[in-house]
């Protein structure tokens, strides 16, 4: 292995699996946003026949040429989706599923009809099963790259289009923006994304190359356009560290790899995004609830106040009604409130508001009321 | 004088059930009228088929005496509020600014300029020091009161909005009860999906109650009443039937 | 015809019907696209499977796939509920990490583990027939014939049992919820089911063609039939149809088994989609086509009514409005003018149209059911 990647070929595979990640974060903001991760998942397995016909009529194993007859067929796919949709019962999972499937029957039926038939060119045309990098060259990259641009600028052109297309599609259709057109502009770019994928990691893994930097990047902020260069820039990063991992040790089959490194980007953000993730939403909620509780016990001795002349009249702990099964949570919550300044310890031992206690629990009232 | 919003024998279908049959209606411009009526009585669609976003099976619909696509920039519109995913990544600015879109044309970016009216737009409806807010993080009613403001940055002549007081606390109806009569008063034409019965008559100037036909229109004191609404409501009325 | 062969189209037959039984519910509930994410996400429960068995369909290995379905249910389940990942996007997260650590398993264990990549997308029909199930020295025939067979034993006896419930929350949750039904309980016991089929159909078609066969039939019968057992007996009879001129497309075409019964699939669907009687895109062009004329011709004698013998009715009524304010091309309004002409709902009066004792009774009798 490390003596097929010279450090030449090395570069030019992290290259590419970079290029690979970022086009794909990007055109994937959309797709997760718009919820189409499924649609992404039917046309990458739907652009695999397309590379049997392209081969079989053209003879060529260029992939650019291949990547053509890909894309035809992804996109053709997408159409015969909407065809079943609009003009019968069936329902868009359905017609996703069957498309999906059937689409990758006719790719696999051409690709052992190919691999049985007598021509010497035939090899390796199943790479795109899985992606294979180490077949990438500096040729494919080249490819790669300009195709990638191309997508980039168009995103960047329309950027205000596609944001209103994917947000509220009926207002942008009242503004007579052509959103049929902007529609399939879309889909078209993620087409081209999935066949940018095709070498690295394959049609069956490269759905998770457009969600996955998605949902991670959709974690960490609330604006579009930082979502969009993170999701670009953790697509990138699974992109070559999946690479780079995967040489590090024998049998490590590079787009799995790659997808894996995504995965772990997403698990990550999923946990310890702030504000979002899930570590900081329970430590959100237990300070809620911690506020809930001494809230509650400031409110109760409020309410024993209000049965005499003075809302600072103090009650022995006992009184308190809040069910507590331990007393000691009761003790804290009131020590709390007493380092708040909100209750204070009369020499009996009875607890009483201080004025600003008092305050709080007006305040309390009034909101509850509303 | 040129009505505002002239409809002329609306009828739509989905599938072949017909969910508007032979709808008239003429709005004079300066008009805030209710449109009422039961559930699946059509008024969403009414709506969306006077902004082109539904084909009518037949009818002719003129705003401005021009059709919609020819006017599109003097038509204001406000969606349902449910009809959007509020968890999207964007800010109340930029939904703001959105409703500059239209003007702006391909490609150009909002400007200062275009902050400018749409921070104006969010002070009208009270909502100028939530320009930065994440949209998730509003309530139902400062929800509504952006998307008001993003079709007030358009700068209509006609105003087409659909339940704007669905779900909204009592402060956000009356803010939004003062926009509609200012853009009244400034000559506006408003026509708004209403549901509350109630405050039809302190609301509106005219109403339209609609269950499929047209069942009247016209000032809310003359139509408004008791018989009207009996036929509006009362009943409910099978769709017609499938000649099959 | 060889034994051989006949193994192969039985084997290829049964499977096919297996698959379709659990299918039918998925398209019904509109979950098809859970097939595609338990078909690819059982990888990894049966690699582990398979290297402690050695062989592709021992109950082990049903069982072990089943789990990481259910497994992958529950992991949707889980993401969709933290409100951070959007249904669409947490299912292809999912079971493209599943596979993704499936296909590294394989590489990892690839020289110990007779399991290719190859066997995990095309299946291996040919070589079932080799696999003999043998009890007390006795060979009783392919040993997956038995194990397909008996899941499809179970699931049918599952559906038949709870066939009452199974319908009733797949057409009305909430109603089978206040009966007492508990849908999510059906509901993972039918995913277990979809796990469980997946797998006993792995060793023959692979994991993408899966979906083929679990949502092709259904949806196919779902063009024909209304009703859910008519639905089920013709989604299984077409399945095995599909699986026997699959085999004989494979034989002519000399190309892989499993890819060519999902070409069957799409074929049968595609003409289905056109010709079936209710539902096909012929029928309902026809009836549409129909009904606008009819619609139309309601139309226009209702507008001629209720203008009729008032002040506009001059202009309301003349030939020309109809362009005018209906809207309708001239050719459709002549269209519908010399139809209802010819069904005498009116006649035409120099420039005018009049409506027809008959016209007018049409009008009243419409203007009631609306």
């Amino acid at each position: 292995m490390e003596q097929f990647f010279n450090d030449y070929t090395l570069r030019t595979v992290v290259l590419g699996a970079t290029i690979l990640g970022g086009v794909s974060g990007v055109l994937g903001t959309f797709v997760v946003l718009r919820q189409q991760s499924l649609l992404g998942d039917a046309v990458s397995h739907a652009a695999f026949p397309g590379i049997g016909i392209t081969f079989i009529l053209t003879g060529s194993k260029v992939p650019l040429i291949l990547m053509v007859g890909a894309g035809i067929s992804g996109w053709l796919a997408t159409a015969v989706i909407l065809l079943i949709t609009t003009h019968s019962r069936i329902k868009y999972d359905t017609a996703l599923g069957l498309i999906l499937s059937v689409f990758f029957g006719v790719g696999l039926v051409l690709m052992t009809f190919i691999q049985k038939s007598p021509n010497a060119n035939q090899a390796g045309l199943d790479s795109f099963l899985f992606g294979q990098v180490a077949s990438l060259v500096v040729q494919d990259v080249i490819t790669m790259t300009v195709m990638g641009a191309i997508a980039l600028v168009i995103v960047l052109l329309f950027w205000k289009e596609f944001k209103l297309l994917a947000f509220d599609r009926e207002f942008a259709h009242s503004l007579v923006l052509p959103v049929r057109g902007l529609d399939f502009g879309l889909t078209t770019l993620v087409v081209i994304a999935i066949i940018i994928g095709l070498q690295t990691v394959g049609v069956v893994l490269m759905s998770a190359m457009i969600i996955a930097p998605a949902v991670a990047a959709r974690q960490w902020t609330d604006r579009l356009g930082v979502m969009t260069i993170l999701a670009m820039c953790m697509g990138a990063l699974s992109g070559a560290g999946g690479v780079i991992f995967s040489i590090s040790a024998p049998n490590l089959p590079t787009g799995p790899i790659i997808v894996m490194c995504a995965t772990a980007i997403v698990g990550i953000s999923l946990t310890a995004a702030p504000h979002r993730g899930i570590l900081w939403q329970w430590i959100r909620r237990s300070l809620q609830n911690r506020k809930l509780r001494s809230e509650a016990v400031l409110m109760d001795l409020f309410d024993l106040a209000r049965t005499h002349d003075s809302l600072e009249y103090p009650h022995m702990e006992r009184a308190l009604r809040v069910i507590y099964p331990q007393t000691g949570t009761l003790r804290r919550q009131l020590s709390r409130l007493e380092g708040k300044g909100l209750v204070s310890k009369k020499e009996n031992g009875a607890w009483a508001l201080t004025p600003s206690g008092v305050q709080l629990c007006h305040r309390l009232v009034n909101e509850r009321i509303q | 004088m040129q009505s505002a919003v002239e409809v002329r024998d609306l009828t739509v279908a989905y599938r072949e059930n017909p969910v508007l049959w032979d709808v008239d209606l003429d709005v004079m411009p300066g008009t805030l009228m209710a449109i009422v009526g039961p559930n699946g009585a059509g008024k969403t669609t009414l709506i969306k088929a006077i902004l082109g976003l539904i084909k009518p099976a037949a009818g002719r619909i003129r705003i401005l005496g021009k059709p919609y696509q020819k006017v599109a920039s003097s038509v204001g519109y406000v969606p349902q509020r449910g009809s959007v995913d509020w968890d999207f990544p964007t800010s109340v600015m930029d939904v703001v600014l959105m409703g500059l879109y239209g003007r702006l044309g391909w490609i150009r970016r909002p400007g200062q300029s275009e902050h400018q009216v749409a921070i104006s737009a969010l002070k009208k409806v009270e909502m100028d020091d939530y320009s930065d807010r994440q949209i998730s993080q509003l309530s139902g009613g400062q929800q509504q009161r952006v998307f008001l403001a993003r079709a007030l940055v358009q700068d209509a002549d006609v105003y087409l909005m659909d339940e704007p007081l669905q779900g909204v606390d009592a402060t956000t109806e009356h803010a939004i009860i003062e926009i509609l009569h200012s853009l009244r008063s400034s000559g506006k034409t408003v026509l708004v999906v209403h549901h509350d019965l109630q405050t039809v008559t302190s609301y509106f100037d005219e109403v339209l109650l609609l269950n499929i036909r047209r069942i009247v229109s016209g000032p809310v004191s003359e139509v408004f009443t008791d018989e009207n609404l009996r036929h509006t409501y009362g009943g409910r009325v099978a769709i017609i039937k499938n000649p099959a | 015809m060889s034994q051989f062969q006949l193994e192969i189209q039985l084997v290829a037959s049964v499977v096919a019907a297996v698959c379709a039984l659990p299918g039918a519910f998925l398209i019904l509930r509109k979950m098809a696209m859970m097939s595609d994410a338990i078909s690819h996400a059982i990888l990894p429960g049966i690699v582990i499977a398979f290297f402690l068995t050695e062989s592709l369909s021992s109950p082990l290995l049903i069982m072990g796939g089943a789990l990481t379905g259910l497994l992958t249910v529950a992991l949707v389940e889980w993401l969709r509920k933290t409100n951070l990942v959007r249904e669409d996007a947490a299912i292809g997260l999912v079971f493209s990490t599943l596979f993704a650590i499936g296909i590294i398993m394989i590489a990892q264990f690839a020289r110990d583990v007779h399991l290719d990549t190859d066997a995990v997308l095309l299946g291996e029909l040919a070589f079932v027939p080799f696999d003999r199930l043998i009890i007390a020295g006795r060979d009783i025939g392919p040993q997956a014939l038995y194990s397909s067979g008996s899941v499809g034993l179970l699931c049918a006896g599952f559906i038949t049992l709870f066939y009452k419930e199974l319908k009733l929350s797949t057409f009305d949750s909430a109603l089978a919820t206040t009966l007492g039904f508990i849908p999510g309980v059906l509901h993972y016991l039918l995913m277990g089911f979809v796990s469980m089929t997946a797998v006993a159909a792995f060793d023959a078609v692979g994991s993408v063609l899966v979906i083929a066969l679990m949502i092709g039939p259904p949806a196919s019968a779902y063009l024909l039939t209304n009703r859910l057992s008519r639905m089920l007996i013709y989604s299984v009879l077409l399945a095995i149809i599909a699986a026997i001129t699959g085999y004989w497309l494979a034989y002519l075409l000399n190309a892989s088994i499993a890819g060519c019964m999902a070409v069957m699939v799409g074929v049968q669907f595609g003409i289905l989609f056109c010709i079936a009687p209710q539902q096909g895109l012929l029928s309902t062009r026809a009836r549409q086509r129909n009904q606008r004329w009819q619609f139309a011709i309601k139309m226009l004698v209702i507008h001629l009514m209720q203008h009729e013998n008032t002040p506009e009715a001059v202009q309301e009524c003349r030939i020309d409005h109809l362009q005018d304010h209906l809207e309708w091309e001239e050719a459709f309004a002549e269209g519908v003018i010399s139809r209802a002409a010819s069904q005498k709902l009116l006649r035409t009066v120099g420039e005018t149209l009049e409506l027809t004792p008959s016209g007018r009774q049409l009008a009243q009798e419409a203007i009631v059911h609306i």
